[in-house]
């Protein structure tokens, strides 16, 4: 596990289709009712795959030490 | 990174079906900006009509919504007249390969310095689900219901075999090989065409029974070979695969040279 980090969803902008929670290779991801939800967040490698393939822009990773990094 | 820097956010959410990929190509593109860092003033990104054409719509650069089989011949116009602007053009395979086939064929043998990605979902998936010229025979279209006599274009083989300086595909499951080409795409002098594989679950996934856009990704990622190995397969071997890679990557003079060429002589009175 990589430390802190976070998944954040934008519930308004998705729709369901769960890419996010059929590739992540950690399976972070349980599907809700309707949006996936963040059931093992201490599995994640902040490898960020789900946010790329996330069609709806509507899954932020934010590892600390990046935004760090950029500022 | 962040995507909404480069997103208009109040058109957002955008217009796709869940599990359409075409957003995940829009993601791919935003990326390979951010990672050159171009100015969203300095690129303008012209589309036509279709699903896939709504991409300008959603990001904040200099963009075009042109008609149908129409980009390239605005984004050539936008070109010439401003040659420091980086131009892209995002298509569907109906868009461009159908009704703006000529177009295409014809910016690739002039080597117009565009960059091209073409987003094929194999169907017209905007107006329900027509054939189109690269949907696989046999497949069933709102008009093949039958399954489709035809066969299909190799998009890639096409842009090859018209000229084009840099020619690859990939599929939208395979994110890392697509920011790589539409990467190199856009740094590349010359006509540059980018071919992604982009799943639509509801025109064609469904008439198909081929699942939501999960499906269709996961056929994606145990289904693709590279072009290396794709060589030394029979066709039997390579029926139903989907075979990626770089087709074309050459150094070409770009038409910006020829034209301006033109113009010195133009004006010099020879
Ligand atoms: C001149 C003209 N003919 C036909 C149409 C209807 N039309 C709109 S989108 C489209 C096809 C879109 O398919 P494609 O380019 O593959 O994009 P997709 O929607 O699949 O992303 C057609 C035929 C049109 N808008 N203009
Ligand atoms: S960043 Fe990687 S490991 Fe973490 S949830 Fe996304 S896909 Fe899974
Ligand atoms: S991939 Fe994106 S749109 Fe799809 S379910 Fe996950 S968060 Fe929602
Ligand atoms: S109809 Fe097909 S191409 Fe158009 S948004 Fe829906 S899934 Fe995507």
């Amino acid at each position: 596990m990589k430390k802190n980090v976070v998944i954040k969803i934008n519930e308004s902008w998705c729709k369901s289709c769960e890419i996010c929670v059929s590739f992540c290779p950690k399976k972070v991801y349980d599907m809700g009712q309707f949006y996936p939800i963040v059931a093992r967040p201490e599995e994640c490698t902040g490898c960020k795959l789900c946010e790329k393939l996330c069609p709806d822009f509507a899954i932020q990773i934010i590892i600390p030490e990046e935004t760090k990094k950029t500022k | 990174m962040d995507y909404l820097y480069y997103l208009r956010q109040d058109k957002m959410p955008h217009i796709w079906c869940d599990g359409c990929g075409h957003g995940i190509i829009l993601k791919s593109i935003l990326r390979c900006v951010d990672k050159l860092g171009w100015d969203k003033n300095d690129i303008a990104l012209v589309s036509g009509i279709g699903c896939s054409s709504r991409t300008p719509g959603y990001v904040d650069f200099n963009t075009l919504h042109t008609t149908h089989g129409r980009a390239l011949a605005f984004a050539t116009g936008l070109k010439i007249a401003n040659p420091k602007l980086h131009v892209i053009v995002v298509s569907g395979d109906g868009d461009a390969t159908a009704i703006g086939g000529n177009h295409f064929i014809h910016a690739a043998r002039r080597n117009i310095d565009i960059t091209m990605i073409i987003y094929n979902n194999y169907i017209y998936g905007m107006t329900g689900g027509q054939v189109s010229p690269t949907t696989p025979a046999h497949k069933k279209a709102s008009t093949a219901p039958y399954g489709n006599p035809d066969e299909p274009f190799d998009i890639s083989r096409l842009a090859q075999a018209a000229g084009a300086t840099y020619v690859a595909r990939s599929t939208v499951y395979h994110v890392g090989k697509m920011d790589n080409y539409i990467g190199n795409a856009l740094q590349k002098t010359g006509f540059s065409v980018v071919e992604i594989l982009t799943p639509c679950p509801t025109s064609y996934g469904r008439r198909n029974k081929e699942g939501n856009g999960v499906d269709m990704m996961r056929y994606q990622k145990e289904n693709t070979i590279g072009i290396e190995k794709a060589k030394n397969m029979s066709a039997e071997a390579l029926a139903g695969k989907i075979v990626t890679g770089v087709f074309v990557d050459k150094e070409q003079e770009s038409y910006l040279n020829r034209y301006n060429e033109v113009i010195k002589k133009a004006q010099s009175g020879v």
